[in-house]
């Protein structure tokens, strides 16, 4: 028995929900008394590959030769790693979400995402989240191995080294389809995995006015985001949409700045810890939501909180 | 062109969710149900690739029949089909194995899900449709251009996008993007006299296997009250992050 966990790789480098999912898989095989399988695919350095080992990798294949968008192969190569594996975790990312779903119907196993919490036992029991975050579902897997895809920032990160063996795999079958570039912004922090995430809503009024949105962002460090409507009207890039029908948030802080709270917008955002609420109308629902807030005008409060965190930062 | 779109009916995005049967299955009193908002940029898509090449859209839902309502809309907004798998989706593996099933049954040249479910949220029949058939299949898709047997397709990424090419036929995964969200149907007065005599037909699945149990549902714990800081005290804000939350 083992426990078998993706790690997925950006332009040969790892992040932290890498990192999160093979913690998770650690703590998991320690449930199940066995040891983790980290499988990396596409060129990933070995510097890179032996991170894996202080979160608890004792085994590490790497697949040089297959891109991870390329789901027929990936599904393949893994599911003929998978012959120990019980228990099979992944980062709830979009990429995940080519491999997992093919990788489950191989092995005959459930496949369960969006998942949060870790199972106590060898009979596979997890929350996930569901209703766009509205409930917790809890659920078990019927069948002999499992693949649990883990939602950012639900397990943390936690370091445990091991001593780790690196193994470089020549498997290059090729799917069918075919990869002509990619395109991506460089720099910027995923809204999804980031941990301070800073947004905003119609309430700023003109594209012009994020010139302040993203420079918080920047002292924080934090990636920036926006209501459905502001991505509609093209103020902001879509990949920024957040909520219920864009992307979904879960990060220690969430700063909505002229965001109503719309319940659809709520959805997708209220499984960060910690929310703040700034907007000039006292009654508007985000003040429901929210954990601070300061009702004031955006164009005054922001200034003045740039100011306050430079402070705290020198 | 013969497509298919894999429609799931969902609450409506306002809705507040609750629990019945000792928090085991999902209240529906009250609820009203629509196209998964993800399912309306795949509907449309299909919709503008037959009126531009010509062919026929069948939609197909697996559902019990409380689900038809929803079927009804998609017939009215243009689809010429509807199925209906009679059987409550609960779990994943099983819907998309009855999916799979219809598809090897009827021939299609391009099938179309939606990038996940505002129900569920697995965002894996899909895929498992695609392994089931042996189809490729592209998740996430902001853009795709057809021609003759050759597709173009965009995929969001984490970060980015990437441009794919791949051959019919495929499964793809909608969602905003494919088409844009002014470009998106609504039934008209016309299109809803149609669907009245459009076929709706109802199939038997042909598998009980499921993959999952549901145990429970919980509500997510509710939030204490929100602490108000004055507007010409921001540094109090700050404070609060960095020393009571501990954020910053
Ligand atoms: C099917 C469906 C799906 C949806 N999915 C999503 C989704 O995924 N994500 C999403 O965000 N929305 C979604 N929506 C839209 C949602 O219902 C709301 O319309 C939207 O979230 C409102 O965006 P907003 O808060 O930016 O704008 P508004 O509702 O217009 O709110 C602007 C806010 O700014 C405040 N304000 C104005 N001036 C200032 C100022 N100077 N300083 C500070 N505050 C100010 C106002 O008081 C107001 O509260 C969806 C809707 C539908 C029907
Ligand atoms: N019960 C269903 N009937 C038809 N299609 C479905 C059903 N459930 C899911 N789908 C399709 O699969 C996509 C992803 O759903 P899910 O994996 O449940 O998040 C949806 O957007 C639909 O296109």
């Amino acid at each position: 028995m083992s426990v078998l966990v993706y790690a997925e790789s950006w332009n040969g480098r790892f992040r932290k929900s890498t990192f999160e999912a093979v913690s998770y898989a650690y703590r998991t095989s320690e449930i199940l008394e066995t040891d983790v399988i980290a499988v990396s695919l596409e060129e990933v350095l070995d510097e890179e590959l032996n991170k894996l080992s202080a979160y608890g990798a004792s085994n590490i294949i790497s697949i040089p030769n297959v891109n991870k968008g390329d789901n027929q192969a990936a599904s393949k190569v893994i599911a003929d790693l998978s012959d120990s594996a019980n228990v099979l975790v992944f980062s709830n990312t979009l990429t995940s979400k080519m491999i997992a779903p093919r990788l489950s119907i191989k092995l005959n196993a459930a496949c369960i995402t969006n998942v949060i919490s870790i199972t106590e036992s060898d009979s596979i029991c997890v929350s996930r989240k569901s209703f766009s975050s509205k409930a917790i579902e809890v659920t078990e897997s019927n069948t002999e191995k499992t693949i649990i895809c883990i939602a950012p920032n639900s397990f943390g990160v936690i370091e445990h080294a091991v001593d780790c063996n690196i193994e470089i795999s020549d498997f290059s079958e090729k799917g069918s389809i075919s990869f002509k570039g990619q395109e991506t912004a460089s720099g910027k922090i995923s809204i999804s995995e980031a941990e301070i995430v800073v947004s905003a809503g119609r309430g700023l009024k003109d594209p012009e006015n994020w010139g302040m949105i993203e420079e918080l962002a920047d002292l924080l460090g934090a990636a920036t985001a926006c209501s459905k409507p502001v991505s509609d009207i093209g103020w902001r890039p879509h990949s920024e949409h957040v909520g219920q029908t864009g992307k979904a948030v879960a990060a220690d802080l969430y700063i909505a700045i002229g965001i109503s709270g719309a319940i659809q917008h709520l959805a997708g955002v209220n499984s960060s810890k910690v929310m703040v609420a700034i907007n000039t109308d006292p009654e508007a629902p985000f003040f429901k939501a929210a954990d601070y807030g300061i009702v004031g005008d955006a164009f005054e409060v922001i200034p003045k909180l740039i100011e306050e965190i430079k402070k705290i930062k020198n | 062109m013969n497509i298919l779109v894999c429609i799931s009916s969902v609450p409506d995005t306002t809705s507040k969710i609750n629990f019945t049967d000792n928090n085991t299955k999902f209240d529906s009193n009250g609820i009203q149900f629509v196209i998964n908002p993800y399912d309306e940029f795949g509907l449309t898509k299909a919709m503008m690739i037959k009126e531009s090449t010509g062919g026929k859209v069948t939609i197909i839902t697996v559902g019990n029949a409380t689900v038809e309502p929803v079927m009804r809309k998609t017939l009215a907004i243009g689809a010429d089909y509807a199925v209906r798998v009679n059987m409550s989706a609960i779990d994943s593996f099983s819907t998309a194995t009855e999916i799979a099933n219809y598809i090897q049954e009827n021939n299609f040249d391009l099938i179309i899900a939606g990038r996940e479910s505002s129900d569920y949220n697995g965002g894996v029949v899909p895929g498992m449709i695609a392994e089931i058939l042996g189809l490729p299949f592209v998740n996430a898709c902001i853009d795709m251009e057809i021609d003759g047997d050759d597709v173009k397709l965009i995929r969001e990424i984490d970060g980015g996008k990437e441009m794919i090419s791949v051959n019919l036929p495929i499964i793809i995964g909608s969602q905003k993007g494919l088409v844009e969200e002014s470009e998106l149907r609504i039934p008209n007065m016309r299109g809803i006299m149609q669907s009245r005599s459009k076929p709706l037909t109802v199939i038997e699945p042909i598998s009980t296997m499921l993959h999952t149990n549901t145990i429970s549902f919980d509500k997510p714990e509710e939030k204490g009250i929100c602490k108000l800081v004055d507007a010409d005290n921001v540094s109090e804000l700050v404070n609060l992050l960095q020393n009571e939350a501990k954020v910053i």
